[in-house]
């Protein structure tokens, strides 16, 4: 890919609401793409113009200071107006519905609308509704394509390719709009899925998506490539999904320990922001050997301004929202 | 640990968990049986100091009773582990697994590492805990399960407590089963048995005490399995006291659910008219029920639907006994009388003097994975030597828990403990008790 064809389309809607109705095709020209981005961002002279003009809101009904900067960072590079609004500060907060809320950004025609909500089908239900284009930046425990795209990007320049590699996804996989993007990119990409976690973290179905389940942090670490540790939160678990963080971190805590089971050279992942001492131990966190937490940062800006560019197409080709 | 060679001769060898039933011989060396066998020590062995002539009585693997509740910590003028030691030595148990119910509740790790302790440095039998399911009992917040498996918990449970929200249940389940542990449950509905004193029916009614019918705990039974389904955790109900739930039960082991049960031994001896003239002593938790529920808890044993018999040995002093029946504590000891009403259903002749015994050693070391309950060479020497025939009348001033409340005072017995060893050494033996 280079800019000479900018206007090949890469998506087939005008949306990205999650990966489970993104093709293997999409995915792969997604990522390309992300990797163009990150030379973009290693060079001096970080911006393009591919979005003059453009307005794009970020509209966050949960607070994310992560991906929201990270969206807002990918739109200034590629010089859109990026616009945030927050919860705390919109008319939510005195009563609008989330229908009121979406035909009054309508009306100030924006070209790209990024949302998170903490409603798994919130952001779906907007974009039903909204002209413009829609990006899910995580819907309650539903989706959140824009992370599982980042992650692959940081596995696929460390190892290449997904075929033959075993990824293991621990942690409150109940809950994580992150973990069901990744399991479903992972496995559409050809790699082995593991889930590992204690049952009361664990979907009931969670069998029946093709992966292999753990309860035994050791016995499901044997022999991966990939270690992706997923954030408890805090403030919903204790007690009521496990008994203690103490007691996470003894049996689900990933630390040096129980990480010498992972295949010899295996790499950890976090999403962020980490709960050191209950998820993982700041021994392996902070090791730039193994660790791949800050890289998954810089992918975050690279996949996301691949996301906007490739959502920018559709706009062009269509003509939508032209003045 | 004996260091020192114990032989016994002339013994009827029953080990339950091998289908055992001969005369002959057992060597116990350095704590453990090193042999067993039909031909070992014959007459040849007679007048050898360190042999012990078994007379033709019965020598089994030492009683586990997987329901007991101790004064310790918080209560101990009620019973402390040794007390309640003494009590299981002399019934012939040489495993008493505890409930949680003390003060503090057994719910933090280092709480179950103190009962190890104490029961090391005082008990003369040993003490397996079991370590609450949830905080406090409260119903509402799971313990750390893991962290207390690893302290030495063998189950979890909130003793004679029954969680009321299903959905803690469901996860402190879901939760267990990650860790394979055992949930050991109390069924009673905590808001039809509230205030209940007795089994409703019509002796309740001519008494006028407050009461709970039996389908009290049915629910509870039939709402526990269906959780268990769901979460595939390992559940035993402590104790059931009703053809209902006895039915319900069996209907969920036919299905193949991990499920597994026991029965305390008043509830196959004593029905709800027991209760005479307010006898406290006689107020348990479940109720005594009909005669009918007795019936079929006896022929649940015998039909091996039931899985274990229990004491559910509850010391009360007299100040919580000593009360208008409402008032009064539930809980009756039961220690030294396990073993004498279950051989009642081998005199009865519901069933054989293996199964019984069964019940008693090899299938609740099974559920609880202990190291116990067997004659097999290698398996620590914890043995009772049994008079089954030896009758006797209960007098509770020669008890030896701390506490009185024994409902069977008086009531004459057949057969019970004559001897006790854990790890070899002697830790009871009627004949010297007798010349006391």
């Amino acid at each position: 890919m280079s800019s000479a064809t900018a206007a090949t389309p890469i998506l087939k809607t005008s949306h990205l609401l999650g990966i489970e109705g993104l093709s293997v095709g999409e995915i792969t020209a997604l990522l390309d793409l992300g990797d163009e981005y990150v030379a973009l961002g290693r060079a001096k002279e970080k911006k393009s113009p591919l979005l003059k003009g453009r307005t794009v809101i970020n509209l966050f009904f949960e607070a994310s200071t992560r991906t929201q900067s990270s969206f807002e960072l990918a739109g200034k590079r590629l010089g859109a107006d990026v616009m945030n609004m927050s919860v705390r500060t919109s008319s939510v907060t005195k009563g609008e519905t989330l229908i009121d809320t979406a035909t009054t950004l309508n009306a100030m025609r924006p070209d790209i609308l990024i949302v998170r909500h903490q409603d798994s089908g919130a952001v779906e239900m907007l974009a039903r509704k909204l002209d413009c284009c829609v990006v899910n930046a995580g819907d309650g425990s539903h989706e959140h394509p824009t992370q599982a795209l980042l992650d692959a990007l940081t596995i696929r320049r460390r190892r290449h390719s997904f075929e033959g590699l075993t990824v293991a996804i621990c942690g409150d996989v109940l809950h994580s709009r992150v973990a069901r993007s990744n399991i479903h990119l992972l496995s559409k990409m050809g790699a082995r899925v593991r889930l590992i976690a204690p049952r009361t973290l664990l979907p009931a179905a969670a069998g029946r998506f093709g992966v292999e389940i753990f309860t035994d942090m050791r016995e499901g670490l044997k022999g991966v490539d990939i270690v992706m540790m997923l954030r408890l939160q805090l403030e919903r678990m204790t007690g009521a999904f496990i008994p203690s963080t103490r007691e996470y971190f003894r049996f689900w805590g990933l630390d040096r320990e129980k990480l010498a089971y992972a295949k010899p050279g295996a790499l950890v992942m976090h999403p962020g922001p980490m709960n050191r001492g209950v998820e993982i131990d700041s021994a392996v966190a902070d090791d730039i050997e193994v660790s791949l937490i800050h890289e998954q940062v810089e992918m975050g800006v690279a996949i996301r301004m691949a996301v906007l560019d490739a959502l920018s197409r559709g706009l062009s080709a269509e003509g939508r929202n032209a003045p | 640990m004996s260091n020192r060679r114990t032989v016994f001769c002339n013994a009827r060898l029953i080990d339950p968990a091998s289908g055992l039933d001969a005369k002959g011989g057992l060597l116990v060396e350095n704590g453990k049986i090193a042999d067993i066998g039909p031909r070992l020590f014959g007459d040849a062995e007679r007048g050898d100091p360190e042999t012990i002539d078994c007379k033709g009585l019965v020598l089994a693997p030492g009683l586990i009773d997987m329901r007991v509740f101790t004064g310790e910590p918080g209560s101990e003028h009620r019973e402390t582990l040794e007390s309640a030691s003494r009590a299981a030595a002399a019934g012939g148990v040489t495993t008493i697994v505890v409930m949680p119910n003390t003060d503090p509740v057994i719910d933090e790790p280092s709480l179950v590492d103190f009962i190890l302790r104490r029961a090391a440095a005082t008990a003369s039998v040993r003490v397996a805990p079991i370590a609450a399911l949830t905080r406090h009992l409260a119903g509402e917040v799971m313990t750390e399960i893991g962290l207390l498996k690893e302290a030495g918990a063998v189950a979890f449970s909130d003793g004679d407590r029954t969680i009321a929200n299903t959905r803690v249940l469901r996860r402190a389940l879901a939760y267990a089963s990650t860790f394979g542990a055992l949930v050991v449950g109390h069924a009673e509905d905590p808001d039809l048995a509230d205030g209940a004193s007795v089994t409703e029916g019509e002796y309740a009614m001519r008494l006028g005490l407050p009461a709970a019918p039996a389908a009290a705990e049915a629910m509870i039974v039939e709402r526990d399995i269906r959780l268990v389904e769901l979460t595939g955790a390992r559940y035993h109900f402590g104790q059931i006291s009703c053809r209902a739930s006895l039915d319900a039960i069996a209907a969920a082991k036919r299905r193949g659910l991990p499920i597994t049960c026991g029965v305390a031994a008043h509830h196959l001896a004593l029905n709800e008219l027991d209760v005479g003239p307010y006898y406290t002593f006689m107020k348990v938790k479940p109720p005594l029920r009909s005669e009918a529920d007795r019936a079929a808890m006896v022929e649940g044993v015998a039909s091996g639907a039931i899985d274990v018999i229990v004491s559910s040995h509850d010391p009360q002093a007299a100040d919580t006994k000593r009360l208008p029946f409402a008032q009064a504590a539930f809980g009756a000891v039961g220690l030294e009388t396990l073993l004498p009403v279950a051989l009642g259903l081998m005199h009865n002749g519901h069933t054989s003097l293996a199964h019984v015994l069964k019940a008693l050693t090899a299938t609740p070391a099974a559920i609880l994975g202990l190291n116990a309950g067997t004659l097999a060479k290698g398996a620590p020497a914890d043995l009772v030597l049994i008079d089954p025939d030896a009758p006797f009348v209960v007098d509770p001033d020669k008890l030896h828990s701390r506490a009185r409340n024994t409902p069977f005072e008086s009531r004459k017995f057949q057969g019970r403990a004559m001897k006790s060893f854990v790890g070899g050494e002697c830790v009871f033996d009627r004949s010297v008790e007798a010349r006391k």
